[in-house]
């Protein structure tokens, strides 16, 4: 009995020993690039996780079925190394190093949130690594000085500026009187920055100021300092449950506000979730399926779209979209810098200009893209209470007038 | 700082209304877990975690096209026997070890079921869409959504029938001697390890019927749990255990203190102004205590 137990433990140990050893990838292996990714497959994020996995492998399977990448005259194909990072970014930054160390891999993907890849990338940066990262929109990412860093997504400052000044625009150009609510997290206190700047630009004036907490899930103060204060625009921004808890109570307490402004309604499937109590609210959103622009491997948004919905089974957020586009990066980088040297790749990222699917990508110095604006949609019922996203601006992907001011929940 | 509330007169009475709504929710929550204190000496830090497994209930039904109301009948009889089913697998091998091991137990139950449940439904937040509606007061300044006034009236319900039901039924009485004397009651002939079960399968149903009402009037989300168990912790601290009109107290005075410290320091410092308050209390009981000592001394 005792011999058997031996035996069993030291078989098992050597298989241990083996399989580690043999799951050794170095950055190439025959004709394959391998690139390292620690996404959220489980913990608070798992559902943006996992739009980023999905749109990662969407990219890597529609490049590698239409030949691949060429490099030096050959042909190579794409692999992912996936780990969970469990929404934490502790484990995001052991991952990374685990990723660079032990798996060898020598170009990184980036995880999902801001959070995670400030995490990350101090050891992509320490290791020479480079990373595209296609959901960390935060901005002090591009003010550390990266130089591997690089985000095909625009930065998060500018996700409300376009409402902002559209709204200004709308009040012939006069200032707006602007009502705010963020929660505190590195994303969503950028977007206020952003909004700050806008406020300052137009001569506009910030009459609430509310900051939300990570718990959220009643804001019901700020919405009746709203009802006393009446402003023009009305600004929330705090992840999918900020959107889903701001338009609950809004509805529920009939809060008339000229024009509603969010974050995140794409995630939180606003008008699944609330229907008709959704009508009117303006999203930043990084993508829209029916934006223009166009590339060679996903042709273009209706197509991306429809592709995804096939293989996956649902509609893509924009979480996907951008993800996708991040592999699209790596690939005309590698093939421009016609090598596998670090150095080479990573100033060939920092040469980028094309044209996606997914929208123009060019990188500032910082590694943020600074050539594709956000676009706002908003969210537009019809009588028989079906609802939509209709993109309203910038106005020349404008697929439907912007309804403003918002009716009151009286005429509705 | 914002002194708005002051300011306006019907600001202080929206979020007093608002608070009370609210507290007496919290005090569903609170009984349970006071319940379950006095009886078998738990500190339940999974209570949170089982309310937000109710609201997914309530929630799942209104997936599948049921108001999300009957979830205050489904939820708290699923809960239940979710409940009764901890207590046999785990808190029966820790209700006579000291308060720490109970702590410790419980606190892994919390983890492993906010895993189970981010696992099972996603991390997304939901909701159930109640459609109540709405009512207006003092010509439409004070609003108060028609759900908040439904789950503080099942709340008050629920609380009524539980009341009635230690009073009259004879498990109840079971509950009530084993909560005095546990010893005493088992020479007497009462199955303890029965009243255990049944009084873990009431707290479990009673955070159902509080997740319920959570799913239509707030949001869930599988990690929401704590602010919850912290608010019934608290609740059941300021009251004692066994005070059940003080729980009902303390909970409505929570819920204004949270209402009133959300317009004064604003939405960021909510939960954290209920953890100082705790933190207060606890610190005035520790001196009161030891003035008592002084005194006998």
């Amino acid at each position: 009995m005792k011999i058997k137990n031996i035996i069993i433990t030291f078989v098992s140990a050597l298989t241990l020993l083996l399989s580690t050893s043999i799951v050794s990838f170095a950055k190439v292996v025959g004709d394959k690039i391998v690139l390292g990714a620690a996404v959220s497959l489980t913990g608070k994020y798992s559902s943006n996780g996992v739009h980023t996995q999905n749109g990662y492998n969407m990219a890597v399977e529609r490049i590698n079925s239409m030949g691949g990448i060429k490099v030096g005259g050959k042909t190579y194909k794409f692999e992912i190394i996936y780990y969970d990072d469990e929404s934490n970014p502790k484990r995001a930054a052991q991952l990374a190093e685990r990723l660079i160390s032990q798996d060898k891999v020598e170009f990184m993907l980036g995880p999902y949130s801001s959070g995670l890849t400030k995490a990350m990338a101090p050891v992509t940066e320490k290791y020479g690594v480079p990373m595209v990262e296609a959901n960390g929109a935060s901005r002090s990412l591009f003010t550390k000085g990266y130089k591997y860093l690089f985000a095909v997504l625009a930065p998060a400052n500018l996700y409300l500026d376009v409402a902002i000044r559209t709204a200004v625009e709308l009040n012939g150009g006069k200032g707006v009187r602007i009502a705010q609510a963020f929660e505190q997290d590195a994303f969503s206190q950028d977007v206020r920055l952003g909004i700050l700047d806008a406020a300052k630009d137009t001569g506009s004036e910030i009459i609430i100021d509310d900051k939300l907490p990570k718990e959220l899930n009643d804001m019901a103060a700020t919405l009746v300092k709203v009802k006393q204060m009446k402003p023009d625009v009305l600004v929330v921004s705090g992840h999918t449950k900020g959107a889903l808890t701001a338009i609950r109570q809004i509805a529920e307490m009939k809060v008339d506000v000229p024009m509603l402004a969010m974050t995140h309604c794409d995630a939180a499937k606003l008008s699944k979730q609330h229907g008709k109590n959704s009508q009117y609210a303006l999203c930043a959103s990084q993508w829209h399926k029916t934006l223009t622009y166009k590339d060679k491997w996903f042709k273009d948004g209706m197509t991306y779209d429809a592709d995804f919905t096939k293989m996956f089974g649902y509609a893509p957020p924009y979480q996907a979209a951008e993800s996708s586009a991040a592999l699209l990066v790596f690939k005309d980088a590698f093939e421009r810098a016609n090598s596998f040297d670090q150095k080479k790749v990573r100033d060939a990222l920092a040469a980028t200009d094309m044209q996606t699917f997914y929208g123009n990508i060019k990188f500032a110095p910082g590694g943020q893209n600074v050539s594709k604006p956000m676009v706002l949609f908003q969210v537009i019922c019809d009588s028989s209470g079906k609802c939509e996203n209709k993109v309203v601006a910038p106005l020349k992907w404008a697929s439907a007038k912007l309804i403003h001011p918002v009716p009151k929940w009286s005429e509705r | 700082m914002d002194f708005m509330v002051f300011q306006y007169p019907m600001i202080s009475i929206q979020a007093c209304l608002d608070g009370i709504l609210l507290g007496i929710l919290f005090a569903l929550i609170a009984y349970g877990m006071a319940l379950q204190w006095g009886v078998m000496n738990i500190i339940n830090i999974a209570q949170g975690d089982l309310v937000i497994l109710g609201g997914y209930i309530a929630y799942f039904m209104y997936l599948y096209g049921i108001h999300p109301a009957w979830g205050v009948i489904v939820s708290p009889f699923i809960m239940y026997f979710v409940g009764v089913g901890l207590y046999k697998l785990v808190i029966n091998k820790v209700v006579d070890r000291d308060l720490f091991i109970s702590i410790l137990a419980t606190f892994g139950i919390s983890i492993l079921f906010m895993q189970l449940m981010n696992f099972a439904f996603g991390a997304d937040v939901v909701l159930a869409n109640s459609g109540y509606g709405t009512t207006f007061l003092f010509d439409s300044n004070v609003v108060l959504p028609n759900s908040k006034i439904f789950s503080a009236f099942v709340s008050i319900v629920f609380a009524i029938c539980l009341v009635i039901y230690m009073k009259k039924s004879k498990l109840g009485r079971a509950i009530r001697a084993t909560a005095q004397n546990a010893r005493a009651a088992k020479i007497l002939g009462v199955d303890t390890e029965k009243v255990y079960a049944a009084t873990f399968g009431i707290n479990a149903a009673l955070c159902g019927v509080a997740g319920a009402l959570i799913s239509i009037t707030f949001t869930i989300h599988p990690y929401m749990g704590l602010p919850y168990t912290i608010r019934s912790f608290m609740i059941v601290i300021v009251a004692g255990l066994g005070n059940l009109p003080g729980v009902a107290l303390s909970g409505m005075g929570l819920g204004v203190f949270e209402e009133f410290a959300d317009y004064i320091l604003g939405t960021e410092f909510r939960i954290g102004s209920v953890f100082l308050l705790l933190v207060l209390i606890l610190v005035y009981r520790r001196f009161k205590l030891s003035k008592k000592r002084e005194y006998l001394k």
